[in-house]
């Protein structure tokens, strides 16, 4: 379980201050599967870095705290302080457009031998890498390919495999299948789920793309504007919606077999403008486990 | 009825490698294609990444030559044999809009400087004429003159310079705009702005669209008529609302059924036991 204590995370940019995540508190359980969304800007990627640990200038937390609540490869927890120890083994990331984060210039294998902390008999490691990305669908030759001659979904895989190989407790994946085609992402969604119940973890999704978490997710957690604006079960969330972002987010896009004019909302509420809350957000649990912000402003029509 | 698009027996064959051994690849493969309408259409091509749908659009646009067959627009043939000559007419008639907006204009340079141009050489404007064309073009996409006058590309965000992109492809009114992949680098949230655009220069203005695309979701929103393509094959082709409700080829059954939907579920979810705070 990982517990986010009124966190506010800022840039520091020429003697300004931007603050992407401002006073989010929230409970994320163990062995599920958590959707982020949001428009651009709105702090999931800061959110997720500092999940991650990897906290570097201009960005800081500059209030509250995050608990991990994991247990670390040494027997010891997981904390704000060690968690960069932990990379890879306890927690792991796939970046957005991760399918060229793999380096251009060495075979796959050495990327698998270059892990920090593996173990020091290399041969071994590669015998079980081997046998691990044939779990995953790739053939065990893509281990001795250099990345430019596997596809984007191979590639994607990889990154999947290279990211689960130790079955770290917590995954943060951003964006993972956006540069992909339609059937390679159901391909490698469909993994990622597999993986996720196999090995019992906790992965944090991020997406733009609502039917994405409606599909792979169990948890929602819909950021504006630095904020949580809403956080419940996916199902609720997609059923019953509370907060008026979250309703255009689901509805703004179109569906096949629907042809009413879609977007109109989004524009409007969505493109830009007036960003600032007027009155500070605080989550209320309207169901159990559904908490929005402000429920009673967004009834009359108004984005808090 | 107009013709607003007919490809005939489009090939196009690619050599990859050396001299001794070469490989082809066919990446149109005797594309037909045959669109008639009395109202302007937009026209989606999907498929996923090497089908093929690319290589159709720089042909449209005479970015490749073809290897045979030809391509007509509105009854004048932009590529293959018989192809009119002239540059300037061409880009009167077709006129392109490219998936990365911060690639199609130079970082270097302000973004209005493009549509002048486009205004000066391609539709053969003067001055003030220039001017207030490309400040009609720019109004009919939301934007104002003001907002836009000598600023560069890395001052707009990834919806705003598409949407100037468009303009400037309005300038010279063509009949027919091929737009590859627009909205795959604009921000989620504002993908519906583009789009809702496309659709309205259609209804208002009059303008034909070729939409290449892999988001079928949008391409159904949209078209009114749909091509299907896998490897350089239009495997199915017809009017959108018929092809997607009842598609006929398994190719484009397996595309329908990846996409995610907020309505039905892969797999099934478990549900996450709330525990105690």
């Amino acid at each position: 379980m990982i517990r986010l204590n009124d966190l506010k995370i800022s840039y520091r940019i020429g003697g300004r201050t931007v603050d992407a995540v401002d006073g989010v508190t929230l409970i994320i359980p163990d062995n599920c599967v958590v959707g982020i969304a949001g428009e651009s800007g709105s702090g999931k990627s800061t959110l997720m870095k500092a999940i991650y640990g990897d906290i570097q200038s201009p960005m800081s937390i500059s209030r509250g705290s995050i608990e991990y609540g994991l247990t670390g490869s040494d027997g010891k927890p997981v904390t704000a302080e060690n968690v960069r120890k932990e990379w890879f083994k306890t927690i792991s990331y796939i970046p957005q457009s991760s399918m060229n984060s793999l380096n251009p210039v060495i075979r796959i294998r050495e990327q698998f031998i270059d892990f920090p902390g593996t173990d020091s008999n290399k041969k071994r490691v590669l015998e079980r890498a081997r046998a691990y990305i044939g779990k995953l669908g790739l053939p065990p030759e893509a281990m001795d390919s250099y990345p430019h001659q596997l596809s984007g979904g191979m590639r994607q895989r990889m990154m999947i495999a290279l990211a689960t190989f130790f079955q770290p407790e917590l995954i943060i994946a951003d964006e993972p299948t956006t540069a992909l085609d339609v059937v390679v992402q159901k391909d490698i969604l469909m993994l990622l789920m597999e993986l996720q119940e196999e090995m019992g973890n906790t992965i944090l999704v991020v997406s733009h793309d609502m039917g994405v978490h409606y599909q792979v997710t169990q948890k929602m957690l819909i950021m504006y504007a630095g904020r949580v604006v809403e956080y419940g079960d996916t199902d609720s969330v997609f059923s019953d919606p509370q907060h008026a972002y979250t309703k255009m987010l689901i509805d703004s896009l179109p569906t096949i077999g629907d042809d009413s004019m879609r977007g109109v909302i989004a524009s409007q509420a969505g493109g830009g403008g007036d960003r600032t809350f007027a009155v500070e957000p605080t989550l209320i649990e309207v169901k159990p486990g559904h908490f929005v912000a402000q429920p009673a402003r967004q009834r009359q029509g108004e984005l808090a | 009825m107009t013709l607003i698009l007919k490809t005939e027996g489009l090939n196009k064959t690619y050599r990859l490698g050396g001299i001794v051994n070469a490989k082809q690849i066919q990446a149109l493969n005797d594309v037909n294609i045959t669109v008639e309408s009395d109202k302007p259409v937009v026209i989606a091509i999907v498929g996923e990444s090497g089908s093929g749908k690319t290589t159709l659009a720089k042909t449209l646009l005479r970015l490749e030559t073809p290897t045979s067959g030809r391509a007509m627009v509105y009854d004048t043939v932009v590529a293959g044999r018989g192809a009119i000559p002239s540059k300037k007419d061409f880009l009167g008639l077709v006129q392109p809009i490219f998936q990365n907006p911060f690639e199609a204009f130079s970082r270097y340079r302000p973004v209005d400087i493009y549509l002048e141009e486009t205004a000066r050489r391609v539709a053969g404007m003067d001055g003030p004429q220039a001017e207030a064309a490309v400040e009609e073009a720019l109004r009919s996409v939301g934007l104002k003159y003001e907002e836009v006058r000598g600023k560069y590309t890395a001052q707009f965000s990834g919806g705003e310079l598409q949407r100037i992109s468009v303009a400037r492809a309005l300038i010279p009114k063509p009949k027919l705009i091929v737009a590859d992949e627009p909205v795959s680098m604009v921000d989620a949230s504002r993908r519906m702005i583009i789009i809702n655009l496309f659709k309205r220069l259609r209804d208002e203005a009059g303008r034909s669209f070729v939409y290449i695309t892999h988001d079928l979701a949008t391409a159904y929103y949209i078209s009114d008529f749909i091509a299907v393509m896998n490897k350089g094959r239009v495997v199915e082709f017809g009017p959108a609302r018929q092809v997607m409700s009842d598609p006929q080829h398994d190719y484009t059954r397996l595309l329908l059924s990846s996409i995610p939907t907020t309505t039905s579920r892969w797999r099934e979810r478990r549900k996450v036991v709330a525990e105690p705070a």
